[in-house]
């Protein structure tokens, strides 16, 4: 078992004609995971490495029995593309692309009440669980099969906790990179919730950022309803005030979201709190036990 | 992005809001004409930089005549603007904004900002115009009111009534604001803001509504569909290595310390700067260098860290993930040799071929030292920097 994916996922790429694509389809295809074709609007009929192509999301679907799409279309046309991968009615939506408008992502995130597909993304490494299923950019072979769960804003700060479970012999369950901008498909509570209730999962890494208040609600959730142990680390600490660390959503504004007042919250809900990115699996280590 | 009041208030100004007439100015003397044009006095002389709590710092002045004007704006012009949002080093004022005074009866606070939590844009209003929101809604919460906006339907006129009368105007005054608010807000989304912040909003002792002030920032990632915006950025209010780095995809931003950091990804690099302040390091900056750590990015990245002269020794912290080890070692030795670095260099590599990546750094008779781990890697830059004093 694991969350969101499995071996059993088959994957249709969006953008799969563009250079970033082509290759992530190829990386993914290579570890295994099921890339069934492609979507590029004007190239359908047509095939390239050996992924068939389509016209529209709705026409892939069908001939293909997919159920989840990655996008790596480019900003202008992101939103559209997640907007057409769930009028499809595919269950998970992986949308890499970085930089798409907050107002877009405003629009989309309005258009899935209701709906039944899960978006994880915009701005995000993708989601693997490893040895079965790997969507999105993600290095594969840091990763081993096991019990713990990663959730994280951040790409390379994923893998360096995923790398240090995994020099200490420690698999992960399934690992979520939920991406940094500030209007996004999936929070640290959506996939802590999962985490929760899937029986791979034993243990859990959160992995945060400054800015917003998303880390919170997971805490308050971790202490009032998991009964897993949650380990976690908060990048920014030393982050000015008003500035933007790259990621749209790490941003502190209004002397809210801060790295100080996150940790003393996520300390007082039960989390281990790592203080330095060097101690995310020994955090881990000192409430769990593999 | 950001742009000046002036801007914003002529974009405002398109939009049907009601903003006070007036114009900018590059010197005393224009001061004076558009001062005159602009009829009688009393005239607002506005000194023009990217940021707020100008008036405290002397950047706002109130001339009688159009020969005060003058006056004011000359010693505007080449003063160093200090507020709380420049910064100590503040702001060199080169843009005079002249405006027609007006008789205030009240200040109101307006702005729109995208809302996290319900991931809607939302309207937040107080009748403490004039103040700094952020010390409102520390001591007075429950003075801001708020609104949050459906994206399909937009800011329904009930919405804006209702906040009007919250505010506390009388019948004739909401008249006004339901329109006004309304297009702000459309404002707000056809320029694609981040931003859009009024304070104060004016009633005036003849009843009218103005704003007073603006403030307009915009979502970069959106800019792409707004050229006649992005022509409005101006590069005097950026850190001259900022707009550097940003023509290579760098993302950089300077900080107070003397340890420079290069990194890939934008969490890894915050927590990169954690760990040196963690060990008892400043961080020099932030820099981002993405994923394809190439010789030419890795060789500009260096000179913008090294063109920061606190820089007394610089961390390399990248973590391979589709690009491999030893390929991210060719670039850091290639970029080293360029830029001929002479302070300690620790680098910490991690991912594929990690060992061959280490022997090429190892053995490319540069005096760079490789690091085990992030903690490892803080350890030794912070341990190089005190050594050399």
């Amino acid at each position: 078992m694991s969350i969101l994916i499995d071996k059993n996922t088959k994957v249709i790429t969006q953008g799969i004609t563009g250079a970033t694509g082509l290759f992530h389809a190829q990386g993914a295809r290579d570890y295994g995971t099921q890339m069934v074709g492609g979507v590029t609007p004007g190239k359908g009929g047509t095939a390239i490495d050996g992924f068939p192509i389509f016209n529209t999301v709705e026409d892939a679907v069908q001939q293909t029995g997919a159920t989840a799409s990655v996008i790596y279309v480019p900003p202008i046309g992101a939103a559209d593309a997640i907007l057409e991968a769930v009028e499809a009615g595919l269950d998970l939506v992986i949308c890499i692309t970085e930089g798409v408008p907050v107002l877009d992502m405003i629009k989309v995130k309005h258009y899935l009440q209701g709906k039944t597909t899960r978006l994880v993304g915009p701005n995000c490494p993708g989601v693997i669980t490893p040895g079965a299923c790997k969507i999105g950019i993600m290095p594969g072979y840091i990763h081993k099969p096991g019990p713990v769960g990663v959730v994280s804003r951040s790409g390379t700060l994923t893998y360096e906790a995923v790398w240090q479970l995994s020099t200490r012999n420690i698999g992960q369950s399934t690992c979520v990179g939920i991406g940094g901008d500030p209007v996004n498909g999936t929070s640290h509570l959506d996939v802590l919730e999962m985490f929760e209730n899937d029986p791979a999962t034993e243990a859990v890494i959160m992995i945060g950022e400054i800015g917003g208040d998303a880390e919170e609600q997971a805490a308050e959730y971790v202490k009032n309803h998991m009964t897993k142990p949650v380990a976690a680390f908060i990048a920014g600490a030393t982050a000015p005030s008003g500035k933007r660390m790259g990621h749209a959503g790490a941003i502190i504004s209004g002397g809210k979201g801060d790295a100080g007042s996150k940790k003393a919250f996520l300390s007082e809900c039960g989390i281990s709190v790592a203080d330095s990115p060097a101690e995310m699996a020994e955090a881990l280590l000192k409430i769990w036990q593999p | 992005m950001n742009i000046h009041e002036y801007q914003a208030k002529a974009i405002l100004r398109n939009f049907g809001v009601p903003v006070s007439e007036g114009h900018v100015v590059y010197n005393s003397n224009s001061a004076r004409d558009w001062a005159r044009r602009l009829g009688d006095g009393p005239f607002a002389v506005k000194a023009q930089i990217h940021a707020g709590g100008r008036g405290k710092g002397g950047g706002v002045k109130i001339a009688k005549t159009a020969d005060e004007a003058k006056k004011y704006a000359r010693d505007m012009f080449g003063m160093t603007l200090v507020t709380h949002q420049t910064g100590p080093e503040g702001k060199i004022v080169k843009r005079v904004l002249i405006e027609k005074g007006c008789n205030i009866l009240d200040e109101f606070y307006v702005s729109f900002l995208v809302d996290r939590a319900t991931s809607k844009v939302t309207l937040m209003a107080s009748a403490e115009g004039g103040m700094d929101i952020e010390e409102v809604a520390a001591k007075t919460p429950e003075k801001i009111f708020f609104e949050a906006i459906d994206p399909l339907i937009g800011l329904c006129a009930f919405q804006a009534r209702k906040v009007a009368f919250k505010l506390g105007f009388a019948p004739a005054q909401v008249k006004q604001a339901v329109p006004l608010l309304q297009n702000l807000y459309k404002a707000f989304v056809e320029a694609d803001c981040s931003l859009l912040e009024i304070n104060p909003l004016v009633q005036t002792k003849e009843g009218n509504l103005l704003c007073l002030d603006a403030k307009l920032n915009f979502d970069d990632n959106a800019l792409f569909r707004h050229d006649r915006i992005r022509d409005l950025r101006d590069y005097d209010e950026e850190d001259p290595m900022e707009i550097e780095a940003s023509q290579y995809d760098l993302s950089y931003i300077a900080l107070d310390g003397n340890i420079g950091c290069m990194v890939n990804g934008a969490g890894l690099a915050m927590a990169t700067m954690d760990i040196i302040k963690h060990t008892g390091g400043e961080p020099a900056n932030f820099l981002d260098v993405g994923g394809g750590a190439t010789i030419e990015r890795v060789t500009e990245a260096f000179k913008i860290i090294l063109s920061d002269k606190k820089v007394k020794g610089i961390l390399v912290n990248i973590f391979g993930g589709i690009m491999k080890c030893d390929v991210i070692a060719t670039g850091v030795i290639e970029g080293a040799k360029q830029v001929g670095i002479q302070v300690p260099l620790v680098v910490r590599l991690e991912g594929t071929n990690v060992d061959l990546g280490k022997k090429m750094l190892a053995e490319s008779g540069l005096n760079i030292v490789s690091a085990d781990g992030m903690a490892d890697a803080a350890a030794k830059i912070v341990q190089a920097v005190q050594a050399a004093g």
